[in-house]
């Protein structure tokens, strides 16, 4: 490994600042799941100690598991997220495709205007949401939150994704049209497939915020029936006396869906099936 | 059957005028290649002729009819893309189907028509491969092959060896011609190459700027250009050109090519010293600095030794020398 560019202090210095960030990174993660694992007393006596025999509890999972319908609001979670994220790809994409591919008269307006929302951030306007919700006679539903979502990750994702479009080869797109493919058959065959990694890469972004989001549930759907899993924990978060076991337990179990929804999304930006289309 | 008629095209991206009406009638069975500098509109109109862009103005027929509003599905056209533009995600006999199954052809039609096309261009043993599994050579073969199968009544060809190398383009060049021969269809093609240009040619349209500066057979452009453009477009080396008033000519410039000059050591038309020699083997390629003429090309069949800074005297064929006016156009 002495080659030119690999240098053994070096390589020791690089790798003794990753490390140092990736613990510094992973800190909080382990210290909530190595907690949840532990009685109310071992939480408190040694936070910082993994469990031992002594501390080990599963009381904080019999706890979520018993008190409140906790499969009930990973339910809910999963589905706002999922929908959310389908719309804000399927939108997203085909506002970016016709963006990038059409030439028509305020197109430039027509993108910064739908990439203005990246700037403004959307709980500004929650007062006006909440009323509209409230006319429309959606509060405390599921449809709600994903509408709102939706709203959220669109200017984030049209940014991105149309940088990606302008990429794909016109040539592919223009014998798809001598071949007589549809615009359709065009966007969804031929232009989706090779900017899946830069799909993947909106997902990830769009994902993780709407998963953890407190607020929108927290007005628009508090009810029992639309809880999502952030909302839910706060049961066990009282104004005098807090359940950190419970708390603890559900945040953990929290992690697992989107680390899931993660992996599946990182494999695809790690493939890239453009290579052989052109050049 | 395949013949196309291009009556007064004209093409505006906003304000700026690609193509400044373009007149153009090739016949049935003719290889045509547009040739000009980047930028001179040869890919727009290409494109225009395929339905890829609108003109703003002006008609297009293909076999007689106007197809101007027709898309470019239904014009009986294959067009052979620069970048190749398979679909990644389809096998070589997917890509040379897809059209095919789009119009409706039956499954027996198509397979006859792959089987004909992948033996014409010895696709056979790729034809369950990906794009990606494909040598640059081969993805282009395929491109063609997508072509072929359509049984179009216009093949158009966008730059299509640009993206090989050297000695593939050179063989390309060849299957495209022998193509041309055995499938007699009518081919537009369009290059920036004139070697291409000229070696594949019935007709070649120069173009400059959005404008056709002379239409005629790759013989016709070298011994008679209409202007200083094709003049100097057509040819390898480029043509000398002379002011004329140096030289005591009436013509504004003086043009001769670099073959048509010969050179003696000791007496001569025009004296000059060598500043460069390459030799190529089969000729020899001098750039002599002369006194009254400028600095010169000249091009010597064989092996011809000069060293750089020795004195020779360039003579040029007086036959073959072209007279330009003050507009550019070859005066007679």
């Amino acid at each position: 490994m002495s080659t030119a560019t690999h240098s053994l202090p070096r390589t020791i210095g690089a790798h003794a600042i990753l490390i140092t960030y990736t613990a510094i990174a992973l800190f909080p993660v382990i210290l909530v799941v190595m907690n949840s694992f532990k009685s109310r007393a071992g939480i408190f006596g040694a936070p910082l100690t993994p469990p031992t025999p002594k501390t080990f509890d599963l009381i904080g999972y019999t706890t979520v598991f018993g008190q409140g319908d906790f499969f009930h609001y990973f339910q809910n979670s999963l589905v706002v997220t999922v929908a959310s994220l389908f719309f804000v790809l399927l939108f997203g994409a085909m506002a970016s495709f016709a963006l990038s591919e059409y030439r028509f008269r305020g197109n430039t307006l027509m993108g910064l205007y739908l990439a203005l929302g990246i700037m403004i951030p959307i709980r500004l306007g929650t007062v006006a949401i909440l009323q509209l919700m409230v006319a429309s006679g959606l509060v405390n539903t599921l449809t709600a939150l994903i509408l709102v979502y939706t709203a959220q990750g669109l200017p984030l994702a049209i940014f991105i994704l149309s940088e990606f479009m302008k990429q794909v080869s016109n040539d592919l797109k223009n014998a798809g049209r001598i071949d007589g493919l549809s615009e359709y058959t065009i966007f969804f065959r031929l232009v989706l497939p090779l900017v899946r990694p830069a799909m993947a890469t909106v997902a990830v972004f769009t994902m993780i915020p709407i998963w953890n989001d407190l607020w929108f549930p927290l007005i628009l759907a508090p009810s029992e029936e639309t809880k999502t899993v952030t909302l839910g924990a706060q049961l066990f978060l009282g104004q005098f006396v807090t359940n950190w076991n419970a708390i603890l337990a559900a945040l953990s179990l929290a992690i697992l869906p989107v680390l899931i929804l993660y992996v599946i999304f990182s494999r695809q930006l790690i493939r890239g099936i453009t290579s052989g289309a052109v050049k | 059957m395949g013949s196309l008629k291009i009556e007064n095209v004209k093409k505006a991206f906003g304000p700026v005028e690609v193509l400044k009406g373009i007149d153009l009638q090739v016949n049935d069975g003719e290889f045509v290649v547009f040739v000009g500098p980047s930028g001179c509109g040869k890919s727009t109109l290409l494109r225009v002729i395929a339905g890829l862009e609108d003109s703003t103005s002006g008609r297009v027929l293909i076999d007689g009819g106007d197809v101007s509003v027709t898309p470019p599905a239904k014009r009986g056209i294959a067009m052979v893309f620069q970048t190749y533009a398979l679909y990644p995600h389809l096998t070589v006999k997917n890509n040379m189907a897809l059209g095919l199954k789009q119009a409706g052809t039956p499954a027996a039609e198509i397979e006859r028509r792959i089987k004909i096309a992948s033996a014409m261009l010895s696709l056979e043993p790729y034809l369950e491969r990906r794009p990606a599994e494909l040598s640059g050579g081969q993805r282009q073969r395929v491109a063609i092959g997508r072509a072929v199968v359509r049984e179009p009544k216009l093949f158009l060809f966008d730059e299509p060896l640009s993206n090989l190398d050297a000695a593939l383009r050179v063989n390309t060049r060849l299957e495209i011609a022998q193509l041309h021969r055995r499938l007699k269809a009518t081919m537009i093609y369009v290059t920036h190459d004139q070697v291409e240009a000229m070696t594949l040619a019935d007709k070649i349209v120069v173009l400059n700027a959005g404008r056709i500066e002379q239409i005629g057979s790759p013989m016709e452009l070298y011994n008679s250009p209409a202007n200083e453009f094709v003049a100097g477009f057509i040819g390898s080396p480029k043509m000398n050109f002379i002011d004329g008033a140096k030289l005591g000519e009436t013509a504004k410039t003086i043009g001769v090519r670099p073959e048509h000059l010969t050179v003696d050591a000791n007496s001569g038309a025009w004296k000059g010293t060598v500043v460069h020699a390459e030799h190529l083997g089969a000729d020899t390629n001098l750039y002599l600095d002369c006194e009254k003429a400028g600095l010169i090309t000249v091009r010597i069949f064989g092996v011809y030794n000069a060293e750089p800074g020795s004195v020779l005297y360039a003579t040029p064929d007086a036959a073959k020398t072209y007279r330009f006016g003050a507009d550019g156009k070859v005066l007679r």
